[in-house]
């Protein structure tokens, strides 16, 4: 039995269980590191200058039209008691607003990230499994059935909640009032209108006895068949402004694609001039002291104007030279002294 | 082997004696034949069985915090509403029960393999008259089994029958003590010869572990006889695990069976030895546990406090359920609390266990690999029986060593000898038979020639040496002959078995003298002198060696009828018993040859008259058949009979070191490890081998404290003690200059160096002065000239105090980490007291250690290579782990302030559950296997080296601090970082917004990427795996992202993460934030790397020379980078 054994407990000579496999001993000599930081530097600060001046060049206008002070336009529809209040925002435009003009619409203070409010709807019903219309998953409780205990579709307090404000834009030319024409296609994310999301197949040839059986969520006006009468193709579930607010924002503070301007004669942007805002003011923030804004914005490659990233960008590169100077000094000055020693 | 306590049957419930009738035959004595019940002999050391695995191995398991933690997290995540399922911890959790369990289930396995290997093995049992083969564990008490030659003995036999005519059979016991000597054991007289016919009973006492002591007592009943008594003692009791020798074949009778055999009483499962590494892990996750509950803590409070605030509570588009509106208020606070809880309960990384665990386990195997541990002659490597203690093999602060057999060879050669005060030496060109040549001084040929061979005579017959049998006649002419010189020591030495190798030495010093001892055969003792005439002696009496006398006899007739008594030993032990004037002239010649680092042996002789004889015959005779008290009276008449000797003459041999002793010492007194030597050998053998081993060098100053040095005319030992330590303790350590902590020997200043030496009789003393309040003070001041010392030697140490010695300084202050090495079985003890114990190969110190090595000089490679990368890697995973979870949940936390304190996760499921096994695992696994920060070669080059990591220096609270405000700083970074990008959501180029789950997702991206690249920065050896591991996982979590958001997966209810991570990538400005965020938060580490970067290629001592000391020395033990040009 021994005789058998020793050969086996030779152990391999190989470079793995020997330690010894080859292998790159990174040196971070001062040759590599001081031009690495000086090349990292020099790139960022390009790239920082360049985001900070597209940031510049990106115009914005935002407009808060929650009607908090007593004299602004929109005062008397936060007062409760009044149904269907209409209140009318105009600006106007000193030069041009270069297009596409992209309408966002803006919330702050409100919490789409709840965690409970985030779980709070139901994945079936919104790919059209009409199976889970008649009985909306828990998660949605309590908005998932009404008082007299029909089950409601959307369910969830997220579908709920959906913003129902709505806009429209004239550009006042002469004291008349030319509609700005509101592009609503294309402000969802593709995959979520054309994969992840999907309309229940219309029965007997209607779409909205899809439906049947089931009641819309409790602060629609309309049901979700009905979201865009202009458009039959842009109802039920995939509804843009529906997609874009199933989407939880990340922060408290937040806002949301509503439009672009892409057509007609503002494809270019918006002429200098005055414009006013038509606002059908249904969606109620002041009971969680939340503000609602109207925000104008054109984008870059980088997205909306953000100055951040340029800043981060222009303060890490400078930083990134100013060590790699402070380096060379002190390596110049060791190295000396180094060879003062040999 | 066996894990099993030897105290699980209580001793109280038996009666004191056990009846056990041979072959099972009823006796005509007793009344009723009861087979009494004994155990099976079944030795049982697994664990579990196949039924009970499972609910014992999972009990086992969740009695561990760290797993009981996990799996109350689990529940809560079970039962309460929480924010992530359960399967977020539940899968970890899992992972991490069912790889302990197969790895526990394969070792039980290995235990049943190996329990059945002994259990199954067949044994021959007499039955009725008839030779049955039998699987061992059928063996029951009283059966008559047959053992041959080179088995072992399948349970405690008293032998009743051997082959040999003489009625003894040999055996040695290597497996149970660790003597590889042959032992002598003795058949029951007057048993018969056909053992069917034996009718008898043995009474012995119940089974207890002591090895060397067994009383008992056998009945024999003859057929109209009385019956006859015979006592037994443990020269009749065959252990089970010893192995038959030279002996063809045996029959005994089983005495003790299966678990309650002498072995496997003796076996004590190792306690578990924790590592400091451990000890480290456990503080460390305190502090995370109290971060944990902090930040839950802090979350709820501030959760209320935000909640108090109108129209925050409960929006109109979050209403609640009716139910949580009823709900308590404390109810869900604590609801709240538990929830905050499981959200950073991440923090605390279950995978890490398996981690640690996986990187120690794998990580044995490289010393197990080793072949510079193979060593060619034993044709075995290193072996780990424990790998828990890797790392502590990089912290030894104390090395605890023996010196026979480890420090030397214990391979003797007789050197020299001394005849009457004249010094004789082997020389080496020696032609004729008489090669035996005085060295110094003028001699009287004729008269000197009757004492050399009187002296000669006296080293053949006075041992115990037995020659071995098969072809040992050849052998031995060859040798007498000189024809076959060259003739290699191994076959040498088959010739001869004997239970210590001085014995062979003296007799085969005497055999190149031309004196041969060719063989005892039936009590007589055959030489053949320098005229190849056989002289033949009758031997009547062997006066065993023992430690206490530290001398053997032997009393042989001569042809003539003289009557002799030859007897060697100690020269302590022989001088006060011969003749003082003869004394003088040897002495010189003893101390001499002990400084040279010999062992001496004196030998003396007298002739016993026919009276004295007779005296001495029947005191022996009647001391062996005592019951009571058989040693104390043995030792008496041994006493008496070894008096009024002359001296002949004394014998020098040497006790070769180990290969590169002396260079092993100096490497790891290099590396700042303090070196004991505890040895049972005298002061001057032990100090000249300390001097040999450059333990003490020229320079050092000795500290002694001996009996010797306590001989004081004026004052009694205690007081003399007490004023030695004083004195000792002003010299070596008030006024000895301050020294840096670690280090000892300074290289560059020339300190005293002081050498301490201290015998087992004055260490009693200090450790047990007569008065208590005493103790303490002697032991401090001890240990503080002991820590002063560079080298320090016990001489004279019984097992047990070496043991105590150990604990000693282990048990001071500061905790010190110890390692013991030894190879015999009196080394165990402090093999099993200290952190780390090595035995060296082949012995049963083996098998108590946690590493064993072949030779002395591997526990260079082991400690200073081996050691120092277990503890670098093993430091650095742990660090790690603690960092990166900590950069990982600080931005869920800080996610709190923002979504309403409501544990909304910042990441998705998935992410949350394979950050930890999957995204950041491989990397750091490779690197804890991989890293050498310093190649192995330097390592052994530059011992200082070790003492950079002395004092667990990677896993302090400065280290700890900075790798926490690392992982701090970076997960602000993070957070904020992308919190100050959304603060426009819309990042895509067509005007679309992001929504939280691709922050998360963001976040996430530059967590994974930016812990791996800092991990990457600290590697400073690139194996092809670590490239694997490291671009791999990488890419690994970039692939799985895009498969996890690029399917609608059926399973999931709701598709959270659907192309998310796609449309991210599809955002410039998501990319530069990953990019700036990455670069940013490893560019501090950037710069640490580079400034600690050592200045020349020539610049070895990168510690101490660091070129800004000023501002990085805080982060000095954080991850030694060393950049080592090649």
């Amino acid at each position: 039995m021994k005789n058998e054994g020793e050969a086996s407990e030779q152990p391999d000579n190989t470079a793995f269980t020997q330690q010894q496999l080859p292998a790159w001993q990174p040196i971070l000599s001062a040759g590599i590191v001081i031009p690495g930081f000086l090349i990292i530097g020099l790139a960022f600060l390009g790239i920082g200058i360049g985001l900070f001046l597209t940031s510049q060049t990106i115009q914005v206008l935002e407009m808060d039209y929650t009607g908090v002070e007593k004299d602004s336009p929109c005062f008397q529809c936060t007062i409760q008691s009044v149904q269907n209040c209409t209140c009318e925002v105009t600006f106007s435009l000193s030069a041009l607003f270069t297009g596409p003009v992209f309408f966002y619409y803006g919330l702050s203070n409100y919490f789409q990230n709840f965690r409970k409010y985030g779980v709070s709807k139901d994945y079936y019903q919104l790919t059209g499994d009409t199976q889970y219309f008649k009985s909306p998953r828990d998660v949605c409780f309590p908005y998932s059935h009404d008082s007299k205990n029909n089950p409601i579709v959307p369910c969830g307090a997220i579908a709920n909640s959906m913003f129902n404000d709505t806009f429209e834009l004239y550009q006042i030319i002469n004291g008349t009032k030319k509609k700005v024409p509101l592009d609503g296609k294309g402000i969802s994310w593709w995959t979520d209108f054309n994969i992840k999301y999907r309309n229940p197949s219309s029965v007997n040839g209607s779409f909205a006895s899809a439906f049947d059986g089931t009641v819309k969520p409790i602060n629609w006006p309309k049901a979700a068949y009905e979201l865009d009468l202009t458009d039959p193709n842009n109802n039920g579930f995939l509804n843009q402004d529906f997609l874009v607010w199933m989407r939880r924002a990340a922060l408290p503070q937040f806002r949301k694609l509503y439009r672009r301007i892409t057509e007609g004669d503002y494809a270019g942007g918006l002429p200098a001039g005055n414009y006013s805002l038509t606002v059908h003011y249904n969606y109620p923030v002041l009971s969680f002291d939340g503000r609602k804004k109207l925000v104008f914005s054109n984008v870059s490659w980088m997205g909306g104007k953000n100055d951040f990233l340029g800043i981060a960008y222009l303060v890490v590169g400078s930083l990134c030279v100013v060590m790699s100077v402070v380096m060379l000094i002190v390596y110049a000055k060791f190295k000396f002294s180094d060879d003062d020693d040999a | 082997l066996m894990t099993r306590s030897p105290n699980w049957f209580s001793y109280e419930k038996r009666v004191d004696s056990r009846t056990i009738y041979v072959g099972h035959r009823p006796c005509p004595d007793t009344e009723a034949f009861i087979p009494s019940k004994f155990c099976d002999n079944r030795i049982v050391s697994s664990k579990y069985t196949v039924w009970n695995f499972l609910p014992k191995n999972l009990f086992e398991q969740f009695r561990r915090i760290a797993n009981f933690y996990f799996l109350i997290i689990f529940l809560v995540q079970v039962i309460v509403d929480t924010p992530t399922s359960p399967v977020t911890s539940g899968l970890p959790l899992f992972f991490v029960i069912t790889v302990t369990a197969i790895k526990q289930g394969y070792e039980d396995c290995l235990r049943h393999k190996a329990d059945n290997e002994v259990n199954k093995y067949l044994v021959t049992v007499l039955e009725d008259g008839r030779s049955v083969k039998k699987e061992s564990e059928k063996i029951k008490v009283g059966d008559v089994v047959e053992v041959v030659e080179d088995e072992t003995f399948p349970c405690d036999l008293i032998l009743l029958q051997s082959s040999r005519e003489d009625g003894t059979c040999f055996v040695t016991t290597a497996s149970l003590d660790g003597e590889s000597n042959h032992k002598t054991h003795y058949t029951v007289p007057d048993t018969e010869k056909d053992l069917q016919a034996l009718t008898a009973t043995i009474e012995c006492e119940q089974p207890q572990p002591d090895l060397y002591k067994f009383v008992g007592r056998m009945h024999i009943y003859k057929p109209e006889q009385e019956p006859a008594v015979r006592s037994l003692g443990p020269e009749n009791l065959l252990l089970k695990g010893a192995t038959l020798k030279n002996t063809k074949k045996i029959y005994g009778v089983a005495v003790y069976t299966g678990m309650e055999t002498k072995m496997a009483l003796n076996y004590q499962g190792k306690s578990q030895k924790r590592s400091a590494v451990e000890k480290s892990i456990n503080a460390f996750l305190l502090v995370y546990l109290c971060i944990l509950i902090s930040k839950a803590v802090v979350c709820t409070t501030l959760k209320y406090v935000w909640q108090s605030k109108e129209g925050q509570d409960e929006p109109w588009y979050n209403q609640k359920t009716q139910k949580e509106k009823d709900t308590n208020m404390y109810l869900k606070m604590f609801t709240d609390f538990l929830s905050f809880m499981v959200l950073f309960n991440f923090i605390i990384p279950v995978s890490m266990y398996v981690t640690v665990e996986m990187q120690k386990f794998l990580g044995s195997f490289f010393i197990t690999w080793d072949k510079d541990f193979f060593d060619p002659e034993i044709q075995e490597g290193a072996l780990v029986n424990t790998s828990d203690l890797n790392e502590e093999l990089g912290q030894v602060e104390y090395v605890f060593t023996d010196k026979t057999g480890t420090l030397t060879q214990n391979n003797m050669e007789f050197i020299e000898c001394c005849i009457d005060g004249f010094q004789y030496k082997h020389r080496d060109t020696w032609s004729e038979v008489d090669g035996f040549t005085v060295t110094d001084g003028p001699v009287n040929k004729l008269q000197q020639k009757e004492k050399e061979e009187l002296f000669l005579r006296a080293l053949c017959l006075c041992h115990t040496v037995q020659v071995k049998e098969a072809g040992s006649e050849e052998v031995l002419t060859d040798q007498v002959d000189g024809i076959d010189e060259m003739r290699p020591q191994l076959e040498e030495e088959r010739g001869f078995i004997a239970s210590s190798p001085d014995e062979i030495a003296l007799v085969k010093g005497a055999m190149k003298y031309g004196f041969t001892f060719l063989g005892l055969e039936s009590k007589s003792m055959k030489i053949k002198n320098r005229e190849n005439n056989i002289e033949e002696y009758k031997l009547l009496h062997v006066l065993n060696f023992d430690p206490v006398r530290r001398r053997m006899s032997v009393i042989v007739q001569t042809k003539s009828g003289e009557t002799l008594l030859f007897c060697k030993g100690a020269d302590s032990s022989i001088f006060p018993r011969v003749k003082p004037e003869e004394v003088d002239r040897i002495r010189m010649h003893v101390e001499r040859n002990a400084t040279e680092g010999y062992r001496t042996l004196c030998v003396a002789f007298k002739q016993l008259s026919a009276e004295e004889y007779a005296v001495a015959d029947t005191g022996l005779r009647e001391a062996r058949l005592a019951l009571q008290d058989r040693e104390e009276k043995l030792i008496a008449v041994y006493n008496q009979v070894e008096t009024g000797m002359s001296l002949i003459g004394a014998t020098a041999v040497e006790d070769r070191l180990q290969e590169e002793a002396a260079e092993t010492m100096e490497a790891l007194q290099g590396a700042g490890m303090k070196v004991w030597v505890l040895t049972g050998d005298k002061m001057e053998t032990a100090k000249s081998t300390c001097y040999a081993c450059r333990l003490f060098q020229r320079g050092t100053e000795l500290l002694e404290l001996t009996l010797r040095t306590l001989e004081d005319e004026r004052l009694k030992r205690e007081e003399k003690l007490r004023e030695l330590l004083q004195e000792y303790h002003r010299k070596a350590v008030q006024d000895a200059p301050p020294v840096k902590a670690g280090v000892t020997r300074s290289w560059s200043t020339a300190n005293q160096d002081y050498g301490f030496i201290i015998d087992g009789a004055t260490l009693s003393i200090v450790m047990n002065p007569q008065h208590e309040v005493d103790a303490s003070q002697y032991k401090s001041l001890f240990l503080q000239i002991c820590q002063n010392c560079t080298a320090v030697l016990c001489c004279r140490m019984a097992p047990l105090q070496k043991a105590q010695i150990v604990k000693m300084v282990k048990t001071s202050k500061g905790s010190p980490i110890t390692l013991s090495i030894g190879d015999g079985a009196n080394d165990v003890s402090m093999i099993l007291e200290a952190h780390v114990g090595i035995g060296k190969e082949g012995r049963q110190a083996v098998r108590n250690s946690d590493y064993a090595i072949p030779k002395l000089k591997h526990l260079k490679k082991l400690l200073l290579a081996h050691g120092h990368l277990y503890y670098v890697r093993i430091a650095h995973l742990v660090q790690y782990f603690f960092y990166k979870n900590l950069c990982f949940i600080l931005p869920q936390f800080l996610y709190q302030f923002f979504c309403g304190y409501s544990q909304q996760p910042l990441y998705d499921a998935a992410y949350l559950t394979m950050y930890n096994i999957c995204f950041t695992s491989m990397p750091i696994l490779a690197y804890s296997l991989l890293e050498q920060h310093i190649s192995i070669e330097i390592l052994l080059d530059n011992a200082t080296l070790y003492r950079e990591i002395a004092n667990n220096a990677m896993l302090r609270w400065r280290p700890f601090l900075y790798w926490t405000l690392l992982g701090i700083f970076q997960g602000l970074l993070f957070f904020f970082g992308v919190r100050f990008l959304f603060s426009n959501p819309a990042l895509q180029d067509n005007g679309q917004v992001f929504g939280n789950w691709s922050y998360g997702t963001i976040v996430f991206t530059v967590l994974v990427f930016t812990v791996t690249l800092k991990l990457a920065l600290d590697t400073r050896h690139w194996t092809w795996i670590n490239h694997f591991v490291i671009w791999g996982s990488l890419a690994f979590y970039v692939f799985f992202s895009f498969f996890w958001g690029g399917i609608i997966w059926p399973f999931l209810k709701q598709q959270r993460l659907y192309f998310v991570f796609a449309n991210m990538l599809s955002s410039v400005s998501a990319w530069l934030v990953i990019i700036i965020l990455i670069i940013l938060s490893l560019l501090p580490e950037i710069l640490l790397v580079v400034l600690r970067k050592p200045r020349g290629p020539h610049s070895r001592q990168v510690y101490l020379s660091l070129p800004f000391p000023f501002w990085i020395l805080p982060f000095y033990h954080i991850h030694p980078i060393l950049c080592y040009s090649p």
